[in-house]
């Protein structure tokens, strides 16, 4: 510097401010891109949230129910094949407006309550005989229309051939809220029911346990086999020619397509083996494929970030090969293990073309009970639902997305903090 | 304390892979009813599967959409509780799917015909009020049309609705429908597009000297943009209308029935899309949609004839049933009771061609 001719020193200097302004260019682009980003993961949830959140709760109506003998016992004993529960309920919407008379108004004011008031009504008789001959005030479903009328989601200022409830149905709604016999409670029905084609009715239990037995299936065979193969690839087998071009077929199965794998559950699993369709038991095997690369790729990298001298000290003392990798190098390399593990089934709880080709985009209600019974996934019941035609499922839509990522948040939130507090760096 | 954690991992996950084994063995019958098939029959047969499941000790029957043709494939494989007891199909079962059927040992199936089904196309409430003709349609949207010598075809020119026909508005040409492997496209294209070339005489003509230059006229639809392939979502095309009043859509009767305030169909040839003028055939576009049954799963399957009796039941498909609420054109009485009566009876299909 200080023998240095005076031009370059002035060289610098001119060069300096340039030399800002690109930085600050550079910056500032790296700075929009982030904004971009943050942009249309807040207008994302916004939307979501704006959409689903009034799916999380759901209106109902208070009636005065009558467990009337004649109707539901007409021998003395409760005959649950023979009854009409849907009459009951409407019986008891009827006695609110009583001025309803001609048959076509009736079958309008039946409308305003869901076929879901039949069941309800057939499950608390079930539950609790001595009900008969009783009048209890229930609340039950209102149809999806209501609801939605309720929420705001149709506009009742537009001409009435163009909205699904006439003049009179508003004019009868407007009369039960003036009342005090429309309520808004908790959707509970999203929680606990299987899939419905009546919004007011559907909920997301099947596809949740589908998912659930689809998880189980898939940690259990695709965590031990993908550590085992890591372990066996890290530690014993002999590096040649074959050990990396089975390293770069694992790399290259990790990126490819989901449904290709679909493809091949369908074609190994349902008509070679011969497991039903649908079943969560395929599911399973075809997500735990999917993984695989994904938990083999995570537990090598766990592996490899032992230290040396670890092994190194244990094989010192004597330890053999399966000593030194049972006592010393898998204890320390598990928590990263299944940190890959948790990763991987994050991405196969979101998984849905994969289970398109295998079957399980079906319409299921009965929740399965086993893992081949029949059943969905969520991604897959959210897709079929943003499919109907009935305007309440839009919403239901939005929600089962927002349960979805809530999934998925917790999940990943558990790999984060297994990675903080568990696994130890050196 | 980490070699327990080791161990006790091993064992869970032995456990756990032996549970999986031994349950994959155990599947052997089959107590509820295994549907698949088209989409567009798919909301009509799943309300009728969830009443029947709720309202009778039966279990729910599973029902799979997969398609017509697709569905009829997995229908034609075999007997036994591996395959499906019924298909759905938005069209007729063709002659070389009902061989392949009896190819695998299906030969006694059972057409039942539940009602119909209308193809609207349908803008913006905030657009236009169109009033199309079959002829215009055909114009529109084929990808070529009569030149001005008879017996020459030329590509489409036509940009806006007034290049088709001088009583429309001059606005763009744009129709948003489904992709060619959906059972409405194949509808769409037989109905709207072979009605609207047969209003040509010369072409007319050719369907019965030259077949497949009739099908080649009268079943291409244009691929230069007029006509957007929008995915079989037909919640999606309703959202874009509304966000484009220039443009069409092509979707069944059901969504324009939920979407009401919406979007508005289209009168074709004069008539509007209601649901009187489709069930009683004034409607052009309109088609049956049906479903299929395997004879010799009836009386095995548990439920299958119950279902069967549900889904033809007045209170599902009658003029008042629950599933005209849902935007199927029921069937006229007649109709209704002829159909309901195959069934109780077990009618195999025979085939004309035979």
């Amino acid at each position: 510097m200080v023998s240095g001719n005076p031009s370059s020193r002035a060289r610098v200097e001119a060069g300096l401010g340039k030399r800002r302004r690109r930085e600050i260019i550079f910056r500032s682009f790296g700075l929009a891109a982030t904004l971009v980003g943050i942009f249309f993961l807040v207008a994302f949830f916004w939307t979501l949230i704006a959409k689903g959140a009034s799916a999380f709760a759901q209106t109902f109506v208070q009636l005065d129910i009558e467990f009337a003998e004649e109707a539901l016992a007409p021998g003395g004993e409760l005959d649950l094949e023979f009854a009409d529960f849907d009459s009951i309920a409407r019986t008891a919407l009827r006695t609110k407006f009583p001025e309803v008379t001609s048959r076509n108004d009736r079958r309008e004011l039946n409308r305003l309550i869901s076929v879901g008031a039949g069941y309800q009504i057939r499950e608390s008789i079930i539950q609790n005989p001595e009900l008969l001959g009783k009048t209890v005030a229930m609340q039950v479903p209102a149809a999806a229309n209501v609801d939605m009328l309720i929420k705001g989601n149709i506009d009742r200022n537009v001409p009435a051939d163009q909205r699904p409830l006439s003049d009179q149905q508003i004019h009868w709604i407007d009369a039960l809220v003036a009342d005090g016999s429309l309520v808004k409670k908790f959707n509970k029905a999203l929680f606990v029911n299987g899939d419905s084609r009546e919004p007011e009715l559907a909920g997301i239990r099947g596809a949740l346990m589908g998912s659930f037995y689809m998880l189980v299936i898939t940690i259990a065979l695709a965590f031990p086999i993908g550590a085992a193969a890591a372990v066996y690839l890290e530690e014993f087998a002999t590096k040649n020619r074959w050990a990396d071009l089975i390293e770069v077929n694992i790399n290259n199965l990790a990126a490819v397509p989901s449904i290709v794998f679909g493809l091949l559950g369908l074609a190994v699993f349902i008509n070679w083996i011969g497991i039903p369709r649908s079943a969560p038991l395929v599911g399973g095997l075809v997500l735990s494929l999917l993984t695989l690369p994904v938990i083999i790729i995570a537990a090598r990298a766990a592996i490899k970030a032992v230290p040396p001298s670890i092994r190194e000290a244990a094989f010192g003392l004597g330890a053999s090969k399966m000593q030194v990798m049972f006592h010393h190098v898998l204890p320390l390399a598990l928590p990263g293990m299944l940190t890959g593990a948790i990763i991987g089934m994050s991405r196969a709880l979101g998984e849905s073309a994969p289970l398109l080709m295998i079957g399980m985009v079906a319409f299921i209600v009965d929740v399965p009970a086993s893992i081949s019974d029949p059943a969905t996934a969520l991604p897959v019941q959210i897709y079929l639902w943003a499919d109907s035609p009935e305007r309440a499922f839009a919403e239901r839509t939005s929600a089962a997305i927002i349960i979805l990522l809530g999934f998925l948040l917790l999940m990943n939130l558990a790999a984060v903090i297994m990675r903080r507090k568990v696994e130890r760096r050196w | 304390m980490a070699k327990r954690t080791m161990r006790l991992m091993i064992i869970a996950s032995a456990l756990a892979s032996a549970l999986v084994c031994g349950n994959a063995v155990a599947q052997a019958g089959r107590d509820y009813v295994y549907i698949v098939g088209s989409s567009t029959v798919y909301p009509f047969a799943t309300v009728v599967a969830e009443r029947f499941g709720r309202g009778s000790n039966f279990k729910t029957p599973k029902v799979e959409s997969t398609g017509s043709g697709g569905g009829l494939k997995l229908f034609c494989d075999g007997i036994g509780v591996d395959y499906p007891d019924v298909a759905n199909s938005s069209r007729a079962i063709t002659s070389s799917e009902v061989k392949a059927c009896a190819g695998n040992g299906v030969d006694e199936i059972v057409e039942v015909k539940i009602g119909y089904d209308g193809i609207v196309i349908a803008n913006a409430v905030s657009g236009i009020d169109a009033k199309l003709t079959r002829k215009d349609l055909f114009l529109a949207l084929a990808k070529e049309v009569p030149g001005v010598t008879e017996g020459e075809m030329i590509k489409n020119p036509h940009k806006t609705w007034r290049d088709v026909n001088a009583d429309l508005p001059a606005q763009k040409i744009e129709v948003l429908g489904p992709p060619p492997t959906s059972g409405t496209r194949d509808a769409f294209v037989e109905l709207a597009m072979e009605g609207g070339c047969s209003a040509i005489p010369w072409i007319k003509a050719l369907k019965s000297s030259d077949g497949d230059r009739f099908k080649a006229i009268c079943h291409t639809i244009r691929e230069d943009g007029a006509f957007i392939e929008a995915g079989e979502n037909d919640n999606l095309i309703v959202q874009k209308l509304e966000a484009n009043p220039s443009a069409f859509g092509i979707f069944g009767f059901s969504f324009l029935d939920q979407n009401a305030e919406k979007v508005k169909g289209a009168s074709i040839d004069g008539t509007e899309p209601t649901f009187d003028a489709i069930a009683d055939g004034s409607y052009p576009v309109s088609r049956p949609l049906y479903f299929y049954v395997k004879k010799a799963h009836v009386d095995v399957i548990p439920g299958l004839r119950a279902y069967l009796r549900e889904f033809t039941s007045e209170r599902a498909w009658g003029e008042e049933g629950y599933l005209s609420d849902r935007g199927l054109i029921p069937m006229p009485t007649a109709e209704r009771s002829s159909v309901a009566a195959a069934v109780g009876s077990l009618t195999p299909l025979t085939m004309a061609n035979e």
